[in-house]
């Protein structure tokens, strides 16, 4: 049988009647690698024998009718920015292309626990930094819906691994948009959480205050089922407020209140091509259809959020890489210098591809004496009105709707070679990054050149359950999220 | 507010990155460009606007003194490509 359109939900009920084994599923997974990955590029490391291992593991506990729980024996992919304990984690980078850390990132030994089986580290922007995963030292991951087409960034391989069929779920990071983007352009349900929601220990930092964790699925509701083991307080995180968790999955099931959902105009300006629009336009029916209200309003200073982003996320950036300096991290250089100030020098030439080199520019730019108060202080005010356009905002609504990103997967090499077009490609994905607010990316609709089209939905902080609830429902009514890329058939 | 190629070469040397002429021919229209976008922010009043560095609120967070042991110092070390003495790794001296 086929398994490329199989949600984690589906395959435990198949699991727990014995209708297929956790050491099949996982086969299955690795052929699809194998046959799909010369082609698609979504993984940087396949973990072959130890998947298969962990998968007879979970066989025997589905045998004794012991299974941890739903997402026991269910295979997934990881973002290789997730340290996993003696795997080789590399970012994406060749500054990291031989790190093998010695310890899991919490939300890693929570997915062991509940007996998840990790089948590859998926692809991405070098340190997550681009919205089409061609900034990685290992290569672009192509989308399969059409292998021109990039697959988005920066958790590009890990939805494209979703849509390949080599896995049933993944976890990705999200700093401006890096796992709603991707799950728009490749037809997969991607969550960014609230920032601080899941533990980011273990995790390679790229923006601190923007960074946050979260799944990829074929569906919410399976989002919601990974949401529930990773979500939480963790006393390695200091970010990670001690705000209860809910029983997402339950929640997410719940009948559909007469939501109010606001359409911000900023959102549907002129950059938005006419065919997500039109499909943006129809989901937002489908909600009218369940009772909910359609409120028309702004959000202001959301034309800013860009310029906000690409300071503050560089200069956290710039701070944040310059650990790599061949001594605590990194090979150091080919031809050691006589003197230290050299070394550091040549480790990092060689060690960080033009997109980094380039971000830890402007974020050095931006901290540097003389333009302090101009770029950082200014873009820390300006992100502050922003965040109070989306608190007026849902003093009338529950939720915003818009659409993902305001076009469908691009041409690779299309924006490479402007960084600037490149950045403006998160337009519609950072303001809700820079308020911390949670955010859902589900499948909406195909271009007539069949590219997928995905459709946003933004909640108050730590609302999670109110996203994933719109997202079953709009699941349930109606079957994007189940179509199947070309490559899968 | 653009960026010059002086300017360019001195923000790469504060952020220690040396860069071939290559690079630099590239990258200084590349950051202009984007700085001058960035300019933007500049027709907005924010007199009394205070700003954000982080959204949770948290402050001042603090945890037991508890030493764990895991990593353990060995598996630590051999995570560098560095070569190791007595338990420690050998760095390039800093005064020659």
């Amino acid at each position: 049988m086929s398994y490329t359109n199989l949600t984690i939900s589906t395959a435990h009920q198949m699991l727990s009647a014995g209708k297929i084994s956790p050491i099949d599923l996982t086969k299955h997974c690795l052929e699809q690698i194998e046959k799909t990955d010369p082609t698609i590029n979504a993984c940087i490391t396949v973990i072959k024998e130890q998947a298969i291992a962990h998968a007879e593991d979970a066989a025997k506990r589905y045998k004794n009718g012991e299974p941890r729980g739903i997402l026991d024996g269910i295979p997934l992919s990881i973002k290789d920015v997730f340290c996993i304990r003696n795997i080789r984690t590399t970012a994406a980078s060749h500054i990291l292309e031989n790190f093998v850390p010695p310890y899991d990132a919490t939300v890693i030994g929570k997915l062991k626990n509940a007996g998840a089986i990790f089948v590859s580290k998926t692809n991405t922007d070098e340190f997550t930094c681009g919205a089409s995963t061609e900034t990685s030292a290992f290569g672009v991951t192509k989308n399969p819906w059409n292998t021109e087409t990039v697959a988005g960034g920066s958790s590009g391989g890990s939805a494209a691994s979703i849509a390949s069929g080599q896995c049933l779920g993944s976890l990705g990071t999200d700093t401006g948009g890096s796992i709603r983007q991707p799950a728009a352009f490749c037809n997969v349900t991607g969550l960014k959480v609230t920032y601080g929601r899941v533990s980011r220990y273990g995790v390679i930092s790229m923006a601190s205050s923007l960074d946050t964790i979260g799944p990829l699925a074929r569906s919410a509701e399976d989002c919601a089922h990974l949401l529930e083991i990773i979500a939480g307080f963790d006393p390695n995180d200091s970010t990670t407020p001690q705000v209860p968790l809910k029983d997402y999955s339950m929640e997410a099931k719940k009948a559909l209140p007469k939501y109010r959902i606001g359409i911000p105009q900023e959102y549907f300006g002129d950059a938005l091509t006419e065919e997500t629009k039109i499909a943006v336009e129809s989901a937002a029916k489908v909600f009218e259809k369940m009772g909910c209200t359609l409120i028309p309003l702004s959000l202001p200073h959301t034309k800013y959020a860009v310029s906000v982003y690409y300071i503050l996320s560089p200069s956290e950036v710039s701070s944040n890489m310059s650990r790599y300096d061949g001594i605590r991290f990194g090979p150091g250089p080919k031809k050691i210098p006589d003197d230290l100030q050299e070394y550091f020098f040549a480790a990092r030439e060689e060690g960080f591809g033009d997109e980094m080199k380039r971000r830890i520019m402007i974020g050095t730019y931006a901290l540097s004496a003389g333009y302090y108060d101009a770029y950082y202080k200014k873009a820390q005010k300006v992100r502050t009105l922003i965040i109070r356009d989306f608190e007026e905002a849902f003093k009338n609504v529950d939720a915003l709707l818009t659409p993902v990103s305001p076009y469908p997967a691009f041409k690779i090499g299309d924006k490479s070679q402007d960084p600037l077009q490149m950045y403006l490609a998160d337009t519609l994905t950072i303001p809700s990054s820079l308020a911390g607010i949670p955010g859902i990316s589900l499948p909406c609709g195909f271009t007539s050149e069949h590219l997928p089209i995905g459709l946003q939905l933004l909640s108050p902080a730590f609302t999670e359950e109110r996203l994933l609830q719109l997202g079953f429902h709009y699941q349930t009514a109606t079957h994007h999220h189940l179509t199947c890329a070309p490559i899968t058939i | 507010m653009s960026i010059s190629l002086e300017e360019v070469r001195h923000v790469a040397r504060l952020a220690r990155l040396k860069l071939t002429a290559d690079e630099e021919a590239r990258f200084a229209p590349q950051l202009a460009n984007i700085i001058d976008y960035l300019g933007m922010l500049q027709e907005l009043n924010t007199d009394n606007v205070p700003t954000t560095s982080q959204v949770t609120g948290l402050t001042n967070v603090t945890r037991a003194d508890i030493i764990s042991c895991a990593p353990r110092q060995d598996e630590l070390l051999a995570c560098s490509p560095l070569p190791k003495e007595d338990h420690q790794l050998l760095v390039p001296s800093v005064f020659s």
